[in-house]
């Protein structure tokens, strides 16, 4: 596993970023005005704080994807091996447990629609 | 010790040259986007700095420098500024991951055209890509502006969501490869299409093995939810300039949005790039298998250096002659479809691509126990 290379280059573009950054902010020309600096509202005065309320649908939908994508990452290491396996023998068990594996997906996928955890008005 | 030095130093230029092959990408392919655009809306476009318009990158790199300097009032300042250099990172580390041509034997030392050779690389890349909304929802939070945060929630939410699909479709892939390694994985794509099944084979000697003509379910949904993972139209709902005005980067401009740019267009070109590998053959001419090749190019050379050398650099030629044409798809998708609502968008995530994939992922396996029985 290159950690190194992975490092350095993660490092360089960030490097190569800042510096970009901050060279361009030398350049150009800088007025001070107030209103030039409020944040953009569609003409009229700024009117929402920061902490804004949100929709409770997008928590939801990060929950649900954290549980759907833990079982996706369950069944990489079952597709690399599941070669293997059959030439062992052991080809029709590994398939039937994965099988039920997805089962139980389908019933969680299918739960999550019937419950309406995806309706988005 | 010398020996590492100068193996260290190889890996560190060649690192930085992908990073500078994505950099210097993004203005030909927004050069080409604005060209390809206005053909296919009956217009011109720009044309009138150098020929063909061409210099017009150069001169909008300039103007992009002389751009004030603004942060708005409400801006989380270190968020605000941390977010663009961040966009970069994860096209970045995805694209060095990625097998660009086939290596180069020069005496004893083999000269690998990719950043990196991992071992897993699939679970990197899927790994790294997937770090992309943290930049946007970073600019979301730290711009202070309620459009850019909605913009940067549904931007995230419309990721995390297709990458279920995205995650799933490549199982189908794994399951026929058995491996996670890239470069194993073009290997595997060299012999001539033959489908066999319960002992019948079916040989199509005039087609090579390509991943397509075996997962061309898993082809489509993978297509299509990279699409939605680079926030290209049919899924730009982050930016989505009739309701959001600009979406996550509405407060950004200069070279801070110029780094976006980047970013976005990275992903593109990562999207792309692992299409070509997967599907079709990553870097392998088509018709000719890599041993011809080898062959060929080993009689018209006078040592194996210089043959290692071109058929190193034609597999590299045809490789990015693969990616421009799905490069060229984005764009033309991106002009061509309109825009999702974003609760079609959600319902087509969940409840048509995951379920297809999942299907596509049962299928598979069962074809795979039936022919391996």
């Amino acid at each position: 596993m290159p950690l190194g290379g992975v490092i350095f280059i993660a490092i360089f573009v960030a490097v190569f970023g800042i510096v970009i950054l901050f060279a361009a902010s030398r350049f150009g020309t800088r007025k001070y005005d107030p209103v030039k600096f409020e944040s953009y509202e569609c003409g009229i005065p700024v009117q929402e704080k920061k902490d804004t309320k949100i929709s409770v649908k997008f928590y939801l939908t990060a929950i649900l994807f954290i549980l759907f994508d833990i079982e996706i990452i369950f069944m990489y290491p079952w597709a690399t091996t599941f070669r293997d396996f059959i030439k062992s023998g052991n080809g029709g068990y590994v398939f039937f447990s994965m099988l039920i594996f997805i089962a139980i997906f389908i019933f969680g996928l299918f739960w999550e629609v019937k419950s309406k955890a995806l309706e988005w008005e | 010790m010398g020996h590492d030095i100068f193996e260290i130093s190889i890996n560190a230029i060649k690192l930085i040259v992908v990073f500078l092959l994505i950099v210097q990408a993004v203005p030909v392919l927004v050069w080409l986007e604005r060209r390809g655009s206005a053909f296919i809306q009956n217009r011109l476009g720009p044309n009138r700095i150098g020929p063909f318009g061409l210099l017009q990158l150069a001169a909008d790199a300039v103007k992009f420098f002389f751009k004030e300097e603004f942060v708005p009032a409400n801006a989380v300042k270190l968020l605000y500024y941390a977010a663009p250099v961040i966009a970069l990172i994860p096209a970045t580390l995805a694209f060095a991951a990625i097998p660009l041509g086939q290596p180069v034997q020069w005496n004893e030392y083999l000269f690998r055209l990719q950043g990196y050779e991992i071992n897993v690389g699939i679970v990197f890349v899927l790994a790294v890509s997937s770090l992309a909304p943290y930049s946007i929802l970073i600019a979301g939070w730290g711009s202070g502006n309620k459009y850019a945060l909605m913009g940067a929630l549904r931007a995230s939410a419309q990721v995390i969501s297709y990458e279920l699909a995205l995650g799933l479709s490549i199982v189908g892939m794994i399951l026929i490869y058995g491996t996670f390694n890239l470069t194993e994985m073009i290997q595997a794509q060299q012999a001539p299409l033959s489908y066999s099944l319960l002992g019948f084979t079916l040989p199509l000697n005039f087609l090579p093995a390509w991943g397509i003509f075996y997962q061309p379910l898993g082809a489509i949904i993978f297509f299509a939810a990279s699409f939605a993972e680079s926030n290209r139209l049919p899924f730009d709902l982050a930016e989505g300039e009739a309701e959001l005005v600009a979406g996550f980067h509405i407060e950004y401009g200069g070279f801070k949005m110029l780094l976006f740019f980047i970013g976005e267009y990275g992903h593109m070109i990562v999207a792309s790039a692992l299409m070509v590998l997967f599907y079709f053959g990553g870097y392998a001419i088509p018709g000719i298998s890599l041993a011809d090749l080898n062959q060929w190019t080993a009689d018209h050379t006078a040592s194996a250096n210089a043959a290692s050398l071109l058929a190193g650099l034609l597999t590299f030629v045809c490789f990015f002659i693969k990616l421009s044409i799905f490069l060229w798809i984005f764009i033309q998708v991106r002009w061509t479809l309109p825009r999702f609502r974003y609760d079609q968008l959600m319902d087509l995530g969940w409840k048509t691509m995951l379920p297809w994939a999942l299907f596509n992922t049962v299928l598979t396996a069962t074809f795979v126990y039936l022919a391996h029985l």
